[in-house]
């Protein structure tokens, strides 16, 4: 039993102890970023590959001596996809006086957006969240920044009416989904375009945790015989989409999937670039290592004798990271100049993310601008198709139907 | 609490039946008040009081939950599923008839109590692993249907943002405000709690789980009360939603998925089955475990590492520590937390005399 007193004495200290240590205070030439993570959880395929792109960009700045003088410090939380820690996360990054946040998740944008305009930090929630979230006066301290599901809906729409001859009069549209709130968001605005366009649309829904659809693939490849598909899928879903609609002999060609099912990472998990071959993938961030800024980060880990980071291999979701890093490290640079050089605050650092503007990092972040009102930056997207045994780009940066998504965003204030 | 009963004679029932049996214990209730009214406020930060409202509000659901699955031994693994009832009804109807907290926090319990007795029917004929498949469905069929009808879910994100609790003109919106809130429910539930288990449904409950036959043939009629736990287990759940919605500020399904439901049977299993103090022990261990174990790694780990490295090993080494320790604690002790509590107390009771 004394071992046992012994046991709980042992562990008050050392909680003590570590409580002491982490509230050690900050440094004057520095700026804190809050970074939430998912490395173990639900969503960890990405957040493995994402959160590295992340440090290894600030480590590149911090090493040319930091952002107009100032340190960057990075605050990594990983919540797990839970959103109990990512309010703990929240409430961490406030403590350590960070100018700002990126938010991992759809469920943890949600629970955060009312604390962060109440703390008056900035969120950054690319790929994530509503896409209502792109009204920067509806949600004033939200910033997707990335393309919204409505813009990729839409941007798959014209992508579709591309490949197809320009026009899409009298075509078949099949838009296969993960049925839950994200895979569903689309839809109001493909609806639209349907009439607008005069094309049919089916939607085709895969319930949680998406790994079972032949019937609904099925359905697609042999009764409503579309003259192309959309998909939106999430986690392990998207490889199987690749290998049923190749078994089921579609042509995977004819297939354009949103953001979160166009990783590497999928087309391997399908079985390689071979049976994947045609596939087409929206991006928000450009991909391969082909970049000036990665080829500065390896020079720089080379320099200091370490190895070049083994996450590149899945550069779709490791350039997210970089490019969120950029972005965060752009809205503090704006704001720094701004304040002539002294130290900005969170709420001089919103202002700076909304005057960014003609920032593209060598064509690896979309040319974006970011206004008070528009928290999107346009809704930039990028096709790259599997080709010849990798990821290539087709065509350069676009938008598509802003007056569509306009008039939607309109509609929810 | 560490009390000695000597020389404490008891001269009637109610004396003997009360809450807190000895005059002592009385202090100590009054100086845990004082502690957490007070000091607790007074001395911590935002920061360390948010985790606080963290884990009172796992408190008020791991409650719930042990009363159904530890004090009556009717498996559920839809916990999540009446946390997120509750938190629609709440949402909706502050929302679309602009109610007050004191309205919709109830309302949200006795939707989610309702729904809880619907889906714990199956209990009436169906036992064990089979009861938790059934829950599971239950689970199951409450997040598609809030998912696939916009009339409870508010549209396609399934999210309703709800305005802040508001007491007499007054916003609760900061963590410091929001913790007498969740405060205040938290103690309120728990001294429920108490009273439920020591009163005629707790024993009533208490027969069912360890016998039920032997219960029904005692004149407790068994199918009323496993509805009525389930029903207030369910309570609870919806109430927790509640509590949950209104101090995140918005109602959203997916953040009432069935990984929420384990989560809190973790808690209670590894805080002690049947246990109202157990519950408490267990939402602390397992909200606030996972932080204290990245707190004490950071100091440690930022020695060696850069920013970005320390991130990987933290998250990798905090969940094998995790698991570990809740290995180690169900090993030492597998009644739980509270049984380990008990141990140590029993063993100072009587000390320096082990006998």
């Amino acid at each position: 039993m004394t071992r046992k007193r012994h046991w709980l004495g042992a562990s008050c200290l050392i909680g003590g102890l570590a409580l002491a240590a982490a509230t050690a205070g900050a440094q004057d030439k520095e700026l804190v970023f809050g970074l939430q993570c998912d490395r173990t959880g639900a969503t960890q395929t990405v957040g493995v590959f994402l959160c590295p792109g992340y440090h290894d960009y600030i480590n590149l700045l911090n090493s040319k001596g930091g952002i107009e003088g100032y340190k960057i410090r990075v605050m990594e939380i990983d919540h797990e996809y839970k959103v109990p820690p990512a309010m703990e996360a929240h409430e961490r990054f406030k403590k350590e006086g960070a100018v700002l946040e990126g938010i991992y998740g759809t469920p943890q944008t949600a629970a955060l957006t009312k604390k962060l305009e109440e703390d008056k930090i900035l969120g950054t929630s690319p790929g994530f969240g509503t896409a209502a979230a792109a009204d920067g006066r509806r949600y004033p301290y939200v910033f997707p920044l990335a393309a919204s599901y409505w813009s990729q809906g839409a941007a798959a729409v014209a992508f579709a009416k591309k490949e197809l001859g320009g026009s899409l009069n009298g075509k078949k549209i099949a838009y296969l989904f993960y049925d839950n709130p994200a895979g569903k968001e689309p839809l109001a605005v493909l609806e639209d375009l349907a009439k607008a366009e005069g094309f049919e649309l089916r939607t085709f829904a895969v319930p949680a945790p998406g790994v079972e659809m032949g019937a609904q693939i099925l359905d697609i490849s042999g009764r409503f015989k579309p003259d192309f598909v959309i998909t939106h899928l999430f986690g392990r879903s998207p490889s199987v989409s690749i290998k049923e609609l190749k078994g089921k002999g579609y042509p995977l060609s004819k297939v354009v999937s949103l953001v979160w099912g166009a990783s590497e990472a999928d087309i391997k998990a399908a079985g390689g670039y071979e049976v994947a071959n045609g596939y087409h993938t929206l991006q928000f961030a450009g991909v391969g290592t082909d970049f000036q800024v990665i080829k500065d980060i390896n020079a720089m880990y080379q320099a200091q004798g370490k190895p070049i980071p083994k996450e590149q291999e899945i550069s779709v979701f490791y350039n997210r990271g970089l490019v969120i890093a950029a972005l965060h490290a752009e809205a503090a640079r704006n704001a720094i100049k701004a304040k002539g050089g002294a130290k900005p605050s969170s709420e001089d650092v919103k202002k700076g993310m909304e005057a960014i503007k003609g920032f593209t990092l060598g064509g690896m972040v979309p040319p974006m601008e970011v206004t008070p009102e528009d928290h999107e930056g346009g809704g930039w997207v990028q096709v790259w198709s599997v080709k010849g045994g990798k990821l290539v780009k087709d065509g350069d940066w676009f938008q598509a139907y802003r007056d569509v998504i306009k008039k939607h965003l309109a509609a929810t204030n | 609490m560490l009390h000695r009963e000597s020389g404490v004679f008891k001269t009637s029932y109610a004396a003997d039946m009360a809450l807190y049996p000895l005059p002592i214990a009385r202090w100590s209730i009054a100086i845990i008040f004082l502690m957490f009214a007070v000091v607790l406020p007074l001395a911590l930060d935002e920061y360390y009081l948010s985790i606080i409202n963290l884990v009172l509000i796992a408190v008020v659901g791991a409650l719930g939950l042990n009363i159904l699955v530890g004090y009556t031994g009717q498996i559920s693994v839809g916990h999540a599923a009446f946390m997120s009832v509750g938190a629609y009804t709440a949402a909706n109807l502050a929302v679309k008839l602009g109610l007050p907290f004191w309205v919709t926090l109830p309302a949200g319990g006795l939707m989610a109590a309702l729904i809880g007795a619907i889906v714990g029917i199956p209990s009436l004929r169906i036992k064990g692993l089979y009861l938790a498949i059934a829950t599971l469905a239950g689970q199951l069929i409450i997040e598609w249907i809030i998912n696939h009808t916009p009339a409870i879910s508010g549209g396609a994100q399934a999210s309703i943002e709800v305005p802040r609790p508001e007491l007499w003109g007054h916003q609760m919106r900061t963590q410091g405000q929001l913790y007498f809130f969740l405060l205040f429910f938290a103690a309120l539930a728990t001294l429920a709690a108490m009273n439920i288990v020591r009163s005629r449904i707790g024993r009533a409950f208490v027969a069912i789980r360890d016998q039920d036959i032997a219960a029904e043939i005692i004149g407790i009629n068994i199918y009323r009360y496993k509805l009525l736990s389930f029903a207030i287990s369910s309570f609870y759940a919806g109430v927790c939603g509640v509590l949950y919605t209104y101090y995140l500020g918005i109602a959203n399904y997916e953040q009432f998925q069935i990984g929420v439901s384990i989560d809190y049977l973790a808690m209670i299993i590894i805080g002690g089955l049947g246990s109202i103090l157990g519950s408490i022990f267990g939402a602390i261990f397992v909200t606030m475990l996972p932080i204290v174990l990245r707190l004490l790694m950071e100091p440690i780990l930022s020695m060696f590492y850069n920013a970005g490295e320390m991130s990987a090993v933290i998250s990798s080494v905090r969940l094998v520590l995790f698991g570990g320790l809740i290995i180690f604690f169900l090993v030492i002790e597998p009644e739980g937390l509270n049984r380990l509590w008990r141990n140590i107390r029993n063993y100072f009771r009587v000390w320096p005399f082990s006998y």
